[in-house]
């Protein structure tokens, strides 16, 4: 038998992520810098370790009710009013699941059929494609612009809703991108949508990772709350990305039908895992602002640096990227990242790894050491020296 | 901004003013202000660095003294602390609630020689009513770092 003949093609066909060789290339090299890496460097606080310890000695070892405990379905609406003044009940619009990953598998394979598109605004995080192949739907790129900020506006929307659209995913703070949606800048996507029967998955990871203001989500408008899945989770905000909780909040009868497709493929989140949750939504709030208010300061180092060596850089104002433009050099992105960590051994990764419309960006992470973010930043430096007529 | 000036520094007083400025979305010259300010008033009284010297050649003891005294009219504790803490020997000097009085950390080449400096110095001074010496055998933690725990950094090198 031919194995390979077997899977099925609509999987065989999602091509596997094209960052590989850069994987091969720093594993063998000494003093590299990787500004690649999509998580925090912080170790997730004591406090919240000590809880999932602790746990595991009192033998709670048992599953949880599929869509989580309710003790932390409750601290997630705590949170979610507290943080965010978005009201969800616990007993019924909260799904707790493994990662914000599954809760977006959950809800595009929840909410599409065969053949519904869903909008994807690229440059962005690669999941969302693939999930939306998965599940047998269509993705339909929307093409983000840089004169924008990345922003979404309501005309680039326009042109690529039919009516076979049946979600649009919003991804702010973006990855990897940096950039945020103010409320001003909702104000027409939600008079555009209101009338409409496209859903809306709100993937707000990065939520508490906002430097201008207080974050917002589409949810917060009345009249897209009921047709929006926020998806949110622990890892970025409480650099807990290993322990992988994440959760879903919408409407209780689309929450119903993912809990069950959640029941059947993983019945539920890990247990110690969300005993640190309901610690962390708990007490966390001060070690989450210490993080935050720490990455700001590294992201003004990051942004600062790349300008006085010469890369054109928007200011990201959210998550913890920063994603120049290196159309100057002449290289493709590919070009530019290989080249950078052969040369400098700097890593970033290519902006078109993020969809094609990333070409001629590159996504640097700044989730790490002030020392090494000065020393990644004259390394950079010296290789766009090189290009410099 | 003089606390979060504070802030940095207290982690890492090596980052130069401009720096800090751009960390802070600051001018450097608002920075350069502060901290001289900062200096000028002793907020900020030095930048040592934070040194592991069981991991070079250097013998050091140290030991934590409790030290009992017996305050002196009108100066208090201040004019024995004085006494004590201006012997280079002492790292630190603090006036403590509870069973002792003073808190001395001295440090030495050996423990022969604290064990001397004690006996012969410390003890010997009038107003001192008695001291209990410990010795220092193993620094876990010093100013919030924890020593002996390189940071490793595990995460993978690419993360989209």
């Amino acid at each position: 038998m031919n194995v390979q003949k077997m899977i099925a093609p609509h999987i065989a066909a999602v091509p596997p992520s094209g960052i590989r060789k850069y994987f091969d290339l720093i594993n063998e090299m000494k003093d590299a810098i990787s500004l690649g890496i999509g998580e925090p460097d912080f170790v997730t606080p004591y406090t919240i370790r000590e809880a999932g310890v602790y746990s595991l000695e009192k033998g709670y070892t048992n599953y949880s009710s599929n869509a989580g405990f309710i003790e932390l379905r409750q601290e997630i609406c705590n949170y979610m009013e507290r943080r965010f003044n978005l009201l969800y009940e616990p007993e019924t619009e909260v799904l707790v699941t493994v990662g914000g990953s599954e809760a977006i598998d959950l809800a595009i394979r929840t909410l599409v059929s065969q053949g519904d598109e869903v909008i994807i605004p690229e440059p962005s995080f690669v999941a969302y494609k693939g999930c939306t192949l998965f599940a047998g739907a269509v993705p339909v790129p929307l093409r983000l612009k840089a004169e924008n900020q990345f922003r979404l506006k309501r005309e680039d929307l326009e042109k690529v809703v039919t009516d076979k659209t049946k979600i649009l995913i919003m991804a702010y703070p973006n990855n990897p991108t940096g950039a945020i949606m103010e409320y001003d800048d909702y104000v027409e996507i939600v008079d555009f949508l209101k009338d409409r029967e496209i859903m809306i998955i709100s993937d707000e990871l990065y939520a508490e990772l906002t430097y201008s203001g207080k974050h917002v989500s589409i949810a917060n408008f009345e009249k897209m709350k009921d047709r929006t899945i926020v998806v949110n989770g622990l890892s970025k905000a409480y650099a807990m990305t290993g322990w992988r909780i994440g959760y879903a909040c919408g409407n209780r009868y689309i929450i119903e039908q993912m809990k069950k497709v959640h029941q059947y493929a993983i019945m539920c989140a890990p247990t110690t895992a969300q005993y640190a949750a309901i610690e962390a939504l708990r007490n966390g709030d001060e070690e989450v602002a210490a993080m935050v208010n720490e990455y700001n300061q590294r992201r003004r180092l990051v942004v600062d640096g790349f300008r006085k060596i010469g890369l054109d850089c928007f200011e990201p104002l959210g998550a913890f990227y920063v994603f120049p433009d290196i159309s100057k050099t002449g290289l493709s992105s590919d070009e530019f990242c290989e080249r950078l960590l052969l040369e400098e051994k700097v890593l970033m990764v290519p902006g078109n790894a993020f969809g094609e419309c990333g070409e001629g960006f590159v996504r640097a992470t700044y989730a790490t050491s002030t020392e090494k973010l000065i020393e990644a930043i004259k390394r950079t430096g010296k290789f766009i020296s090189k290009f410099k007529k | 901004m003089d606390n979060e000036i504070l802030h940095i520094l207290s982690k890492n007083s090596r980052l130069t003013n401009e720096q800090i400025a751009v960390m802070l979305g600051k001018k450097e010259e608002e920075v350069t202000k502060a901290i001289k300010e900062m200096e000028e008033k002793n907020v900020i009284l030095g930048y040592p660095a934070l040194i592991d010297w069981e991991k070079t050649d250097n013998d050091i003891v140290s030991a934590y003294i409790e030290v009992k005294v017996t305050p002196q009219r009108d100066r208090g504790f201040d004019e024995v602390a004085e006494r004590i803490y201006q012997f280079s020997q002492v790292k630190s000097c603090s006036l403590m609630s509870g069973s002792y009085d003073l808190f001395v950390v001295v440090e030495g080449k050996s423990m022969k020689d604290v064990a001397l400096f004690v006996a012969e110095k410390l003890a010997t001074i009038d107003s001192v009513l008695s001291t209990s010496t410990h010795f220092v055998l193993k620094k876990y933690k010093d100013k919030g770092v924890i020593f002996n725990k390189k940071h490793k950094d595990n995460r993978e090198a690419v993360v989209l």
